[in-house]
């Protein structure tokens, strides 16, 4: 056996792929090739490491060198430079966003440093598609501890001990659940892992099954011993194709070794998982609707009791659980719920695994305990805000969820916190918003995106959410009126007290949140028609400055002929006449135009 | 597999595939530089990852440097096990491989007729 002295980790996330990874991947293969290192060197694909932005990534081990956006042009210099001279290639070495100082290793990274990596654990450090290497670093263990160490009971104990809360929105105890699935009385259960992942800029759960798919089928594989079911779905978008490739690789693959399938590791206890394709509505990541779409019928809602514990798919007793959820299970049974409990904070145990996009520096998926301020995430993990911009609000748990201001940064992130502060934990998005954001145009859009989700089931949703949303349209377009806000107020208070199920009932929060912390943008809207960010086209106006020096390029250049004035002699915008075209201020040679 | 001691068995047996991966003991760098290359580097390089395989050494990690300015000795190689000074060797052929494994790398005892260079751990 040859001894293998380096290996190279190329990303083959769905982001490094879709930037290239495949090509860079090819180019190391050839010229690992050429230069005669393919016996020393291994090459290996990896999930992704959430820092998709400066992908296709490329790291180096034994020194942990963290290579970014490398293409296949750049490969050949790696390997003759680090591979074959031991020189690190620095033009492709990552820079901190804020002091440009370049930082050669992987866990100097700042926005990996105040990371805690428990679900993400792997993704990223083993190849995916290959169950030895999940063996390798302890996989498959927890699974063997529980069907040969312990009895049903005392891994629901464990996991209810744990503190772990559902991370697909709800917060529901996980333990808890778990007892209550394996209290029903049934000669069959299932357990069900919710791939649906609808929200909008969410991709934690892809990351996971992408990256490190065995740690959720031990995951699910534990939580049908502890209920006493043999069978489990997992229900994922079909817009995931990596996702489910490599979920059939590792079910194919644990099936082969013994780890899934009949008699499990000599204990008599047997489980099988099957994937379903699912469509992609959000509503369908609803519980209910999901079982019903599993049972391949359309995926409605249904009022809830009945719930799944007692009757789920096809009226069996049935435990469902997230993605990310599932992929803590494993750690609570190998290091124990004392040592899981530690982190995290009182009534929110463990780490939460954020999507952060927007106006931030470092976009990209952040495992961190719960309890860190969102200030932490955004300027230590996130790199602040680009180009230099105000922070004005970070949008927290997607459709469902609520808008947090300056004032708000220091709350600690929690099921509880955020509930109190009107936002929501949701599956874990953050969206951070500048100071050229209009906080009545975001809830436009979230309720945009909840109405048209809505299945029509019920009228409060249906009807509901439809008229919030023509009152926002309107205020954004200067035509709101005196009483919209407390319209507004008496509308959302209704659905929330009445919707079905919780796409309806949770639709109204990013409006309820904004109008909290930003009423008076609401206000100088309605009141003033005047978008305080510059940011609703409709209300903005374009005015003529003192720098004006009369070039009439302006005038000329209107295409509607609004703008007026002698040459030399300062000019107008007649306002009734202007439609808000912008090509005056784009060709002003002195920047005299602005808009406001 | 049927028992979970077959897991750890298998675990067992993949694990020192990905030690590179995580913190390691001993090292053992190889000076690339030009004039390295030029003076048999890589000849050392594989000497050293064939004796590496035939002694099972699966923790030792390889790493390469460049140039360290003392192009007169090359080929150098260096060895820096865990809390103990690092010490460069000079003049290193492919046949004082074996001989700088066996008994520094794994009994920890320098071969001092081969050394030009040493930096105390701090
Ligand atoms: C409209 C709507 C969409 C949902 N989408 C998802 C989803 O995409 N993924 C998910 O895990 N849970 C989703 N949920 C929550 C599920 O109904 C369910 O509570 C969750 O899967 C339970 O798992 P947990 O306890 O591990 O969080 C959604 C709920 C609603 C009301
Ligand atoms: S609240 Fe909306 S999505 Fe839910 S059942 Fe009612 S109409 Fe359908
Ligand atoms: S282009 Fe600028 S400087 Fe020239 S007339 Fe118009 S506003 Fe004045
Ligand atoms: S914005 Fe367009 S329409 Fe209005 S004044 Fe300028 S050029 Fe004319
Ligand atoms: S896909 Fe490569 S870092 Fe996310
Ligand atoms: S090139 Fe080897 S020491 Fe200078």
């Amino acid at each position: 056996m040859q001894h293998i002295r380096a290996h190279v980790l190329v990303c083959g996330g769905t982001a490094c792929k879709s930037s290239g990874s495949q090509k860079v991947r090819d180019a190391f293969a050839r010229y690992l090739e050429e230069y005669k290192l393919q016996d020393e060197v291994m090459l290996v694909e990896t999930g992704c490491h959430g820092f998709c932005e400066h992908g296709p990534l490329v790291i180096v081990y034994p020194e942990g060198t963290f290579y970014c956006r490398v293409t296949a042009d750049d490969v050949k210099e790696i390997v003759e430079q680090h591979l074959y001279k031991g020189r690190i290639v620095e033009r492709l070495l990552y820079r901190e966003p804020l002091t440009q100082e370049q930082v050669p290793n992987y866990d100097e990274i700042g926005f990996y440093k105040k990371q805690h990596r428990i679900v993400l654990a792997n993704c990223g450090e083993i190849d995916p598609e290959n169950v030895g290497e999940y063996i390798a670093v302890g996989g498959y263990e927890a699974l063997g501890k529980a069907l040969t160490q312990m009895s049903p009971e005392q891994v629901v104990e464990e996991v209810k001990k744990s503190g772990l809360r559902g991370r697909g929105g709800g917060g529901f105890p996980t333990g808890l659940k778990w007892q209550f699935a394996k209290a029903s009385v049934s000669d069959k259960k299932y357990v069900i892992c919710n791939a649906d992942e609808g929200d909008p800029g969410a991709f934690m759960d892809r990351s996971v099954l992408e990256g490190d798919p065995h740690r959720v089928l031990e995951g699910m594989a534990i939580c049908g011993y502890a209920i006493g079911a043999d069978e489990g779905y997992i229900y994922v978008r079909a817009e995931y194709p990596l996702a489910i490739k490599r979920l059939r690789v590792a079910i194919a693959q644990a099936e082969e070794a013994g780890l899934l399938g009949k008699n499990i590791f000599g204990s008599g206890f047997d489980f099988t998982i099957h994937i379903k394709e699912g469509a992609g509505a959000f509503v369908c990541g609803e519980e209910t609707a999901l079982m019903a779409s599993i049972e391949g019928k359309r995926g409605m809602p249904r009022p809830r009791p009945p719930f799944p514990a007692v009757s789920g798919l096809w009226g069996k007793p049935t435990n469902i659980n997230n993605v990310e959820t599932f992929a803590n299970v494993a750690q609570i049974i190998n290091n124990g719920a004392e040592w899981y409990s530690r982190f995290g904070t009182e009534k929110s145990k463990g780490t939460k695994v954020f999507a952060l996009t927007g106006k931030i520096n470092n976009t990209g998926l952040a495992e961190v305990p719960m309890g860190i301020t969102m200030r932490e995430i955004i300027y230590d993990i996130g790199g602040g805000i680009t180009n230099g911009k105000k922070f004005k609000a970070v949008q927290i748990g997607g459709p469902s969820g609520g808008c947090l201001p300056e004032s708000m940064l220091d709350l600690p992130v929690d099921y509880d916190s955020l509930i109190a502060a009107g936002a929501m934990m949701g599956s874990g998005g953050l969206v951070v918003m500048d100071e050229d954001t209009c906080m009545v145009d975001v809830a436009k859009f979230f309720l945009t995106f909840t109405q048209s989700e809505s299945c029509g089931k019920c009228t409060p949703c249906r009807e509901g959410t439809k008229r919030m949303l023509e009152i926002l349209t309107r205020i954004t377009e200067g035509e709101g009126r005196e009483g919209d806000i407390e319209l507004l107020e008496s509308l959302a208070e209704n659905i929330k007290a009445t919707a079905l199920c919780g796409l309806g009932q949770s639709a109204p929060n990013p409006v309820l949140s904004t109008l909290r912390y930003f009423r008076h943008e609401y206000e100088e809207h309605i009141k003033n028609k005047r978008c305080p960010a510059g940011a609703c086209e409709k209300m903005l106006s374009y005015v003529i400055g003192d720098d004006c020096k009369g070039c009439t390029k302006c005038a000329r250049n209107c295409p509607v002929q609004a703008i007026s004035g002698a040459v030399k002699q300062k000019h107008v915008i007649d306002q009734s006449k202007c439609i808000k075209c912008g090509a005056c201020m784009a060709g002003c040679p002195f920047k005299a135009i602005t808009k406001g | 597999m049927k028992s979970l001691a077959d897991l750890h068995a298998l675990r067992d047996k993949l694990k020192s595939d990905l030690k590179l991966r995580k913190e390691s003991g001993t090292k053992i760098i190889i000076g690339m530089g030009t004039c390295g290359i030029a003076a048999g580097a890589r000849e050392v390089m594989a000497a050293v990852l064939d004796e590496l395989a035939r002694r099972h050494l699966t923790d030792v990690q390889v790493q390469q440097t460049g140039c360290i300015g003392m192009c007169d000795k090359e080929v150098l190689l260096d060895v820096l096990r865990p809390g103990e000074a690092r010490i460069t060797y000079g003049n290193v052929k492919p046949e004082d491989v074996s001989k700088i494994i066996a008994n520094h790398v794994v009994n920890g005892n320098i071969v001092e007729d081969m050394v030009v260079g040493k930096i105390e751990n701090k």
